[in-house]
């Protein structure tokens, strides 16, 4: 996208023919550290997108960025803090939930997103968040799901689907994932919803639901892996992946995220699944 | 009570609530713990005590999650503890490590029990104080402080507080159970009174503070979340603005040396001992905690016999007062180091007094403080009597 009211630089071909007319300027450059980039994130991968919804659905909700943190745990996805030009804090393995409450909490005019992966949020941190959801604490909470543990080379994710191969379940994997929508629902969220990273308009608008949600809100966000989640399960590219999340995915706001599971090759439900009017952890501190 | 909430006059109350005390004296307003053995009574007077102050008690789902929200809410501009004892000292390990890699003001109070693993959960040990100096992985320096009475714990939370926020570094608090559980006379002095250290906040604009860059003493001064400075923070190695520089041997080399600098350069500053008979001793015993306080009695028994005893509390356990040992260690005959543990601080005397005076180790595996007279004898033994 190019603004009008930005000094443009024409990019020359090797022939010396005029190509196109490119803005030295990002429109998301006032939101995201420039000198931090270009990001780690490999070709396909949906974290730019993720990220890309995320800081759209900020500026849509009206929030100051000034009075929002980013906090993320370890992970790809925990680059994202590295990323954005606002607050933000990159903190231990699992542990993005517990230091955000105390974030929150010391400083109740912040609005505090996590911002991190299933690895991180769901293994290691699952306890943060099963807790952070029973207090209906006032986080937004986006989990980018790709399946798999990226950073650290495709291992198996408490999340990786049954016969799903990593490199450590080489052979596939003889164990069950979790449904993060469900255990999101059941431990209290007051908002859950789930997309992939072909939704973008979609996805863009429940970040922007959550982003405004008093309480805990959460976000499953499905992104393509085609490095390693691709590699090991016979989607090589990150175009593959997204035709599969087409091919895919259903529809289905208000589903019961218990008929939610995500098998090998079976259908993906997407949707808003929970908003519900609760006491945030908050209000309930009112009296 | 004052209009602060904050208590003042004299009381009759355990270590542990006198460590609470002074949290909220000294203007802690955010604690975050998990209950457990005999550091309970700490969370529990905050819990009452954190609404009268607007400040916010909350109980995390372990001591993970303790630890971070102590982190989480220090960069939210409070200051903040936690409290707990051997388990969950534990289990805070790596975020220790978290906190000093992003130079985090905080306090952590362990009230140590008898140890290892669950060990005595109501029955006191000092089995923690080496895990205290490098208990979370990688190399650092830490500031840890003994109290060894009720007055103590109150006196040394605040000076804790202070140190975190002068030195932008997590600092221990290491009690032991029976000075947390003992019931004795406090005095808490009017707020107005106590000299508080203040977080230092950057005095240049965003673009140009560099949050991770020494100022004074090495130190750099410490802007909050919602402050307009759009700060990054992160355990990675990083460099003076915060960045992950994680594959630079020289961020590394700078980052580390100043982190062990700002402790090891200001220790002068930091280190604080009290001291009774050094000027005549041949022997002395080096304590800490309850233990500094047992062991007044069989010094005087062996004054008494003619021995020249002198005694050395460590109110400062890390960084170790070596300075001192050093020079002591060039003109008594031994050291004599009763500790409830099989050897921690004992190792450090014995580096210390590097061959020049003898370290006697008066072990005991907790439960209980030592017999006086086990360390009657083990001062007669060093003495050559």
């Amino acid at each position: 996208m190019v603004r009008q009211d930005e000094p443009s630089t024409p990019v020359e071909r090797m022939d010396g023919h005029e190509l196109a007319e490119v803005s030295p300027q990002h429109p998301m450059d006032r939101l995201l550290r420039r000198d931090r980039l270009p990001h780690i994130w490999c070709p396909g991968c949906g974290l730019g997108t993720a990220l890309n919804c995320f800081l759209n659905a900020l500026i849509q909700s009206g929030l100051d960025p000034d009075q929002v943190a980013v906090v993320s745990g370890i992970g790809c996805t925990g680059r994202v803090a590295g990323y954005v030009a606002m607050d933000s804090f990159h903190t231990t393995h699992g542990r993005a939930i517990p230091f955000a409450t105390g974030l929150k909490l010391a400083n109740p005019k912040l609005k505090v997103v996590v911002f991190s992966g299933d690895g991180d949020l769901i293994a290691i941190g699952g306890n943060h968040f099963i807790h952070a959801a029973r207090r209906n604490m006032d986080l937004t909470v986006i989990c980018v799901n790709n399946f798999i543990y990226g950073m650290t080379g495709g291992q198996l994710a408490p999340t990786t689907p049954t016969d799903a191969r990593t490199s450590t379940s080489p052979t596939g994997n003889r164990d069950h994932p979790f449904n993060l929508a469900y255990l999101a629902a059941a431990s209290g969220a007051a908002y859950v919803a789930r997309w992939t990273t072909l939704h973008v308009r979609r996805l863009q608008r429940s970040l922007c639901e959550a982003l405004l949600k008093p309480g805990f809100s959460f976000v499953e966000v499905i992104s393509p892996c085609p490095t390693l989640y691709g590699r090991w399960n016979k989607q090589r590219s990150g175009l593959e992946q997204m035709q599969y999340y087409k091919d895919q995915s259903v529809i289905e706001h208000g589903a019961d995220p218990r008929q939610a599971d995500i098998t090998l090759g079976g259908q993906i439900v997407v949707g808003k699944f929970v908003d519900i009017a609760k006491p945030s952890y908050l209000e309930l501190q009112k009296g | 009570m004052t209009t602060t909430g904050a208590l003042q006059g004299e009381y009759f109350i355990s270590g542990d609530e006198a460590c609470a005390e002074a949290g909220i004296s000294a203007g802690c307003r955010f604690f975050a713990g998990y209950p457990i053995t005999p550091a309970t009574e700490i969370a529990e007077r905050m819990a009452e005590r954190m609404p009268d102050v607007g400040g916010v008690y909350i109980q995390m789902e372990d001591e993970l999650a303790s630890m971070n929200a102590v982190l989480g809410a220090a960069w939210g501009g409070a200051k903040a503890m936690t409290a707990t004892s051997g388990p969950g000292f534990s289990l805070m390990m790596e975020n220790l490590g978290l906190g000093i890699m992003t130079e985090t003001p905080c306090v952590l109070v362990n009230v140590q029990r008898g140890g290892p693993s669950t060990g005595l959960p109501t029955l006191v040990g000092q089995g923690d104080m080496m895990q205290a100096r490098w208990g979370s992985h990688g190399p650092y320096e830490i500031i840890a402080l003994c109290p060894s009475s009720p007055q103590e714990m109150f006196d040394l939370t605040i000076e804790a507080f202070n140190l975190s926020e002068k030195y932008r570094t997590p600092v221990l608090l290491m009690a032991d159970e029976a000075v947390g559980h003992m019931t004795e006379r406090v005095t808490i002095p009017p707020v107005e009174s106590l000299k508080l250290y203040p977080r230092r906040k950057p005095t240049v604009p965003p673009e140009q503070y560099r949050p991770f860059e020494g100022e004074a003493n090495g130190v750099p001064a410490m802007a909050c979340a919602g402050e307009g400075y759009h700060l990054h923070v992160t355990g990675l190695t990083h460099d003076e603005r915060g960045y992950p520089a994680t594959s630079s041997a020289d961020a590394q080399a700078r980052l580390i040396r100043r982190l062990i600098a700002k402790i090891r350069d200001n220790r002068a500053d930091i280190i604080r001992t009290e001291s009774k008979w050094l000027e005549d001793a041949e022997v002395i015993v080096v304590a800490y905690g309850i233990s500094a306080r047992i062991a007044l009695w069989p010094i005087e028994m062996a004054r008494a016999e003619g021995l020249r005893v002198g005694w050395l509390k460590l109110i400062t356990a890390w960084p170790f007062a070596e300075d001192l040992i050093r020079e002591l260690a060039a003109r008594v005959k031994a050291f004599v180091v009763p500790e409830i543990n099989y050897g921690q601080i004992a190792l450090e005397v014995e580096r210390c007094a590097a061959g020049k005076a003898r370290t006697l180790l008066v072990p005991h595996a907790g439960g209980d403080v030592h017999e006086p007279h086990v360390i009657l004898e083990a001062i007669r033994g060093a003495a050559g009597r």
